[in-house]
């Protein structure tokens, strides 16, 4: 059908030029007309046109005028067309009414069209109108009502609505259906325009519900969906009946005039579904009713066709609406992976809308289509792009938000449509605002001035320019903050948290779908956790305006301002006049006139005064005369300061070693070291510069680094792949990357933190956070720890991820904040010899690399070094083990080592390490390889734990430099980790930065049965624990102990039976001896050593080690 | 729906309905802009457009335009097959529409439309229905206007 259409119109050319062709013949029924349209044509500039229409117009004047009615019709289609054109023929208004009014039928239907199409709805000529429109309402002449109903429902003045009202009721019940559906649509209107008017005929719309007409039924969803969407409350009755409807219709069990394409009454049944899927969000009973036929609707929509598609669209819309069901969830989520993947451009536009729509509820569907999204994201169509970003903007998170709004600006730049600029423009905005506020809220953290947060809530309360805005911006601030409430709160700073607190307080009502029951429980959550402090807990107290049981809880707290808060909250909560005269809503809006002078106060001073009180006397001058009064002042001179000045001093200070000393909290390892070492010491300026994570100007800079550069190309997950399987990989320039990776680069930073599993699920393969650097695991010890940390420590990336064996380490998401993780990480550290997790403290001694680093054979570049392998990558494992291993010095070649393991490459520079085992202590070696064409100059090897700084000047092309560190390890550790940073300067000019990171591990010792024996005997600290058995296959106990072995490095000395002992040490005389005995169905094991917290640390990674297994 | 527009390739407004108030500067300025909009698009571009707060369905037709402007809750799809139809309509009716038709009878497509969409939502979804109400409409017009205009019997082959 379509097909014929596009044929004959294609032919419209051909038809234009040749005159005799059958189909002009009919063309034009009024040579006038005709004639006008075709001098049109001919005319060739703009003014000729004008000036024709004038001088018709001019003629249509004069003959409207006079009393020759005949040619009235004609002259009205000429005004109508000249009005099309865009000259004005306001003259011809009055006519056209005039026409309806007294014309004949056919007069009349032209009329009412040019009526219609001349005037709106606030056109004072309409009033002339309502006569005729009565006139024809009463007509017995069929069409003369329906032309009646035809313009009443386009426009009809609203006060005169009362004045028909009546009689187009009437038509309701009128025997030609025509006439009822006319009827209803115009009802349908007056609904519109004013629905006071139409309240008492509700029950007639029922009537038309019911209408054995079919149309006449469709046309009374219209006023339904309309009042259902104000009130679904009111039709929850009705729901059966629209179910059994569509039930039908679905069914097949209209009359075949109604099928549109085979599909039967497409137009019904999306009304329906529209209808439904109001009555049935957030009302779990009347969403059952409806799960079948939505499911029918769903399994009958399967043919390749538009309409089909239209019904899937509204169904699968519908489905997310209404309270979940889960099959149809997945049938739904199915649907709309089919739209989205579709080839056909319309439907997948579709599908991102239907993405953008459900993405709140399930992201993981738009985690499933990321790799679509990222290519409609560079779509050539501008629109596709754009419900991308909407999209993309749905799922902004903390993690994520650079690179959307990075997008945005993009898509900004190269937009002219001043509307979607503005739309764009402030969802940066909303964007931007919460979350960097979000930022500098957590890493800004408690040493924040009070005046930031307090601005921010202002800012946030008084609001912007426009209501609207304002509101989508305190909605974004409660999304993302319940968001974050559900993550970890512990981790916030506790002003955050206060920040947090007091905008859900205000603003979540704003936010329908979120129940208050909720936000209580998030924020109850703050009060159970131990490290909320008292003053957050009474901002989060006073959130909770009616939560009776809270207060009486905290009633009875030790704390004199939580217990007030609580009792204000109970008398509050008894009292609901008081509340509404106390905590009017939304009073965060009225600005508040703080009466400083506090004058309210005046009646009580006085009456004290009178009553024979002292008068007040301001602190400086109480303290002045307490001062003078007494001989010694026994007061330390600091509290004579207001104390709001000393807290912003805390404040200011830069530096966290100076707040956690003045705070008493654990401060970072500076402190901790420098306590450990030496107590006296008293920490000033010179030191400051490093904080807990090392330098702290240029981990800042190196993070932001890091951040920005996230979508930029980097290696395939194939060759990373490669990378993790083989351990001796070389570390080579990764090969240019093809737009592929680009994409799943930029996918990886998009979603990234969507999903709580993101880092498994994101793209199907194990590594999918991006890595600027090819890093690698190291050894047999440490395969899966060490990949885990590895894939982890893209985002805490600079942070010193030293594995003192804290299982909070590990086990918790070392994706969080670096200053979060390290803090932990401190605090672990600070109360380490006091745990029986006992923790170990790598002091590494800088001297043996001094000492190295000043040895001019060895390391700097411009001696001449043997050049890398120019193709290593080619050729990877001993040989480049040897390669490098030529440049280990003589004394330390001769020990036994670790493989040399690669860490981390990129085009120009390769980090490999490997440890050498010496008698007394541990050292690392690095080895720096410029693989690059041109000299790297100015690199800087920074190792977290030790602060230890090398600067190399610069490594010329294709060399090798290496550096060494002794580390001493001071407390037993079954694994040391020591993280780095490298940056380095490219003769380009472009710094860049890679990580180092290292593992150690104990080593075996190697004693025979009767040596373990005696050691045995001499060792006083030991622990009991069952470990599970590792049952694949083999001898349960034969293959538990290997894989201790294999997986920590342990000697096994002997195994009799059921028993087995091992041994081990971590230096030469810190043994660790371990027996085991096959229990059952477990592995009983008991640990000895001289060292007191070193069985309790061997065990815990036995236990590891097996799990992981 | 807001409103209906038909205009050709060389962007001359064919129809217009609109189902919203709005004043005629207002509509001059929507449909210079619409016109461009539709027009610079190119053919494998998706039908859908957002524009202002409104989405604007189009769909071409040899050399005629069909765009409608509908609210962002409406269903995008359907309002293609609404245009779909609307055409379907007219080719019934016309017997082989081509744009000519509409040009010389657009008084007649505005009826078509008028008993297919009342204010701006769709009346009848039946083909059957439509042609058979503006028929009996017809059948009175044509009647009266072999009695009263017998210039319209003037041959004008000319076009």
């Amino acid at each position: 059908m379509s097909d014929v259409v596009e044929k004959t119109l294609t032919a419209l050319p051909s038809l234009l030029s040749l005159d005799s062709q059958p189909g002009s013949a009919k063309l034009s029924s009024t040579s006038k007309l005709g004639n006008l349209i075709r001098g049109i044509t001919e005319l060739t500039s703009k003014h000729e046109e004008e000036k024709l229409i004038q001088r018709e117009l001019a003629s249509i004047k004069e003959q409207v005028s006079s009393p020759n009615t005949s040619m009235m019709k004609e002259l009205m289609v000429r005004a109508i067309y000249c009005e099309s054109l865009g000259y004005e023929a306001s003259f011809s208004y009055i006519h056209a009414i005039k026409l309806a009014q007294q014309g004949t039928v056919l007069e009349k239907r032209v009329g009412y069209l040019a009526v219609s199409l001349f005037l709106n709805e606030s056109h004072e000529l309409l009033l002339l109108l309502v006569n005729t429109v009565l006139k024809d309402l009463q007509s017995t002449n069929l069409i003369e009502v329906c032309m009646a109903l035809t313009v009443v429902s386009q426009m009809f003045p609203k006060d005169m609505i009362p004045a028909i009202l009546p009689l187009v009721e009437e038509k309701l019940n009128h025997p030609k259906e025509i006439i009822r559906r006319k009827a209803v649509l115009a009802l349908y209107k007056f609904y519109l325009i004013a629905p006071n008017q139409v309240q008492h005929i509700h029950n007639k719309f029922r009537k038309a519900l019911c209408d054995k007409d079919p149309g006449v039924m469709t046309a009374s969803l219209h006023i339904y969906l309309q009042m259902i969407q104000e009130n679904p409350e009111g039709y929850k009755d009705l729901t059966a009946s629209f179910v059994t409807i569509l039930k039908q219709v679905v069914g097949g069990k209209l009359p075949m005039d109604f099928n549109y394409h085979s599909v039967p009454a497409p137009w019904l049944q999306i009304q329906l579904l529209r209808i439904l899927s109001l009555l049935g969000k957030n009302d779990q009973s009347t969403s059952e009713i409806m799960y079948e036929v939505l499911d029918e609707s769903l399994r009958r929509a399967e043919m390749n066709h538009n309409i089909t598609y239209a019904i899937l669209y509204e169904c699968v819309k519908c489905i997310y609406t209404i309270h979940p069901k889960s099959d149809l969830l997945e049938k739904a989520a199915k649907c709309i992976g089919n739209f989205v993947l579709s080839p056909k451009i319309n439907l997948k536009y579709l599908g991102l809308k239907a993405l953008t729509y459900v993405v709140q509820q399930d992201p993981k569907l738009a985690l499933q289509h990321q790799m679509t999204i990222i290519e409609c994201l560079d779509h050539p169509d501008l629109i596709i792009k754009r419900e991308t970003l909407e999209l993309l903007f749905r799922i902004t998170n903390a993690q994520n938000v650079t690179v959307i709004v990075e997008k945005m600006l993009e898509f900004l730049h190269s937009n002219t449509d001043d509307y979607t600029t503005i739309d764009l423009v402030g969802k940066v905005a909303e964007l931007w605002f919460i979350e960097t506020m979000n930022t500098v809220f957590s890493v800004g953290g408690d040493m924040m001035q009070p005046d930031i947060p307090n601005s921010f809530l202002k800012l946030l309360s008084e609001g912007f320019d426009t209501v609207e805005e304002d509101r989508k911006l305190r909605l974004f601030a409660v999304d993302s903050y319940v968001s974050l409430l559900q993550g970890e709160p512990g981790k916030l700073p506790q002003r955050f948290l206060q920040v947090i607190s007091w905008v859900l307080g205000e603003y979540s009502h704003l936010r329908e779908e979120l129940e208050p029951a909720t936000v209580m429980r998030l924020l109850a959550k703050l009060l159970d956790m131990k490290q909320t402090s008292s003053e957050t807990k009474s901002w989060v107290l006073l959130v909770f305006q009616s939560a009776q049981e809270v207060s009486e809880t905290y009633g009875s707290s030790m704390d004199t301002v939580l217990r007030q808060r609580a009792q204000e909250l109970q008398h509050l909560s008894q009292d609901c006049e008081l509340r509404a005269r106390v905590l009017p809503q939304d009073a965060g809006l009225e600005p508040l006139e703080v009466d400083s002078s506090l004058s309210f106060l005046d009646g009580f001073v006085s009456e004290a005064l009178a009553a024979g009180a002292a008068p007040y006397k301001p602190p400086h001058q109480r303290q002045e005369e307490l001062a003078q009064a007494k001989a010694l002042s026994l007061e330390p001179y600091g509290l004579s300061l207001p104390i709001s000045m000393s807290s912003c001093s805390i404040a200011d200070r830069q530096s966290p070693t100076l707040l956690s000393m003045s705070s008493g909290l654990s401060g970072d390892s500076t402190d901790l070291s420098h306590k450990g070492s030496s107590t006296t010491l008293k920490l000033d300026g010179v030191k400051r510069v490093w904080g807990r994570e090392g330098y702290l100007a240029q981990r800042e800079a190196v993070e932001e680094a890091a951040q920005v550069e996230v979508p930029s190309p980097l290696r395939s997950p194939s060759q990373q792949a490669e990378a993790d399987s083989s351990h001796s990989q070389t570390p080579t320039p990764t090969p240019t990357p093809e737009p592929d990776q680009e994409k799943q680069q930029l996918a990886s930073s998009l979603f990234f933190g969507l999903s709580s599993q993101s880092s498994v699920c994101l793209m199907g393969k194990s590594e999918p956070t991006p890595q600027r650097f090819r890093r690698k695991a190291k050894g047999q010890a440490s395969s899966s720890g060490a990949a885990e940390q590895i894939s982890n420590s893209l985002v805490s990336a600079p942070s010193a991820v030293d594995n003192f064996l804290c299982n909070n380490l590990l086990d918790s998401n070392i994706t969080s904040q670096v200053g979060i993780s390290s803090s932990e990480q401190t605090s672990e550290l600070s109360q380490g010899p006091a745990t029986t997790n006992g923790t170990c403290d790598t002091e590494a001694e800088s001297t043996d690399g001094d000492i190295k680093g000043s040895n001019p054979s060895l390391i700097i570049g411009d001696n001449g070094l043997v050049a890398a392998d120019p193709t290593p990558h080619k050729d990877p494992g001993s040989p480049k083990d040897f390669c490098l291993s030529s440049h280990l010095p003589a004394e330390l070649s001769e020990l036994c080592r670790s493989e040399i393991t690669p860490l981390c490459s990129n085009q120009s520079l390769g980090l490999s390490a490997c440890h050498v085992h010496k008698e007394d202590s541990l050292v690392l070696v690095v080895f720096i390889t410029n693989s690059s064409d041109a000299a790297i100059r100015q690199i800087l090897l920074d190792l977290d734990s030790e602060q230890l700084q090398v600067i190399y000047h610069d490594v010329t092309s294709h060399s090798v430099a290496m550096h060494q560190f002794s580390l001493t390890v001071k407390r037993p550790s079954v694994h040391v980790e020591v993280v780095g940073m490298v940056s380095y300067q490219l003769p380009v000019g472009t710094p860049q930065e890679s990580l180092t990171l290292c593992r150690f591990s104990c080593r075996p010792l190697t004693v025979s049965t009767e040596e373990y024996g005696t050691m045995w005997l001499s060792f006083s600290h030991d622990t009991k624990q069952n470990l599970t058995l590792i049952s694949d296959g083999e001898e349960p106990l034969t293959a538990t102990l290997n894989v201790l072995k294999e997986k920590l490095q342990l000697h096994i000395v002997e195994i009799i039976g059921m028993e087995g002992i091992i041994a081990c040490q971590l230096l030469r005389d810190q043994p660790c001896l371990m027996h085991c005995r096959v229990h059952a169905d477990v592995l009983a094991v008991w640990l000895r050593s001289p060292v007191p917290d070193l069985p309790d640390c061997l065990i815990y990674h036995c236990q590891r080690a097996l799990q992981e297994h | 729906m807001q409103f209906m527009l038909l205009f050709s390739r060389q962007g001359k407004l064919r129809l217009q309905k609109w189902y919203v108030p709005l004043s005629d500067k207002e509509k001059k300025k929507i449909t210079r802009e619409l016109v461009q909009t539709v027009l610079a698009r190119k053919p494998k571009m998706c039908s859908f457009l957002e524009w202002r707060d409104l989405k604007i369905v189009y769909k071409r037709y040899a050399s005629l335009y069909f765009c409608c402007a509908i609210e962002d809750q409406d269903n995008e799809l359907i309002t293609l097959e609404i245009i779909h139809r609307y055409v379907e309509l007219l080719d019934k009716y016309f017997g082989s529409v081509c744009e000519l038709d509409i040009i010389f009878n657009f008084e007649k497509a505005y009826f078509i439309l008028d008993e297919f969409l009342l204010g701006g939502e769709a009346q009848e979804t039946s083909k059957k229905n439509v042609l058979k109400a503006i028929e009996q409409a017809d059948l009175l017009q044509e009647v009266s206007n072999t009695g009263l205009h017998p210039e319209s019997f003037v041959n004008p082959s000319c076009v």
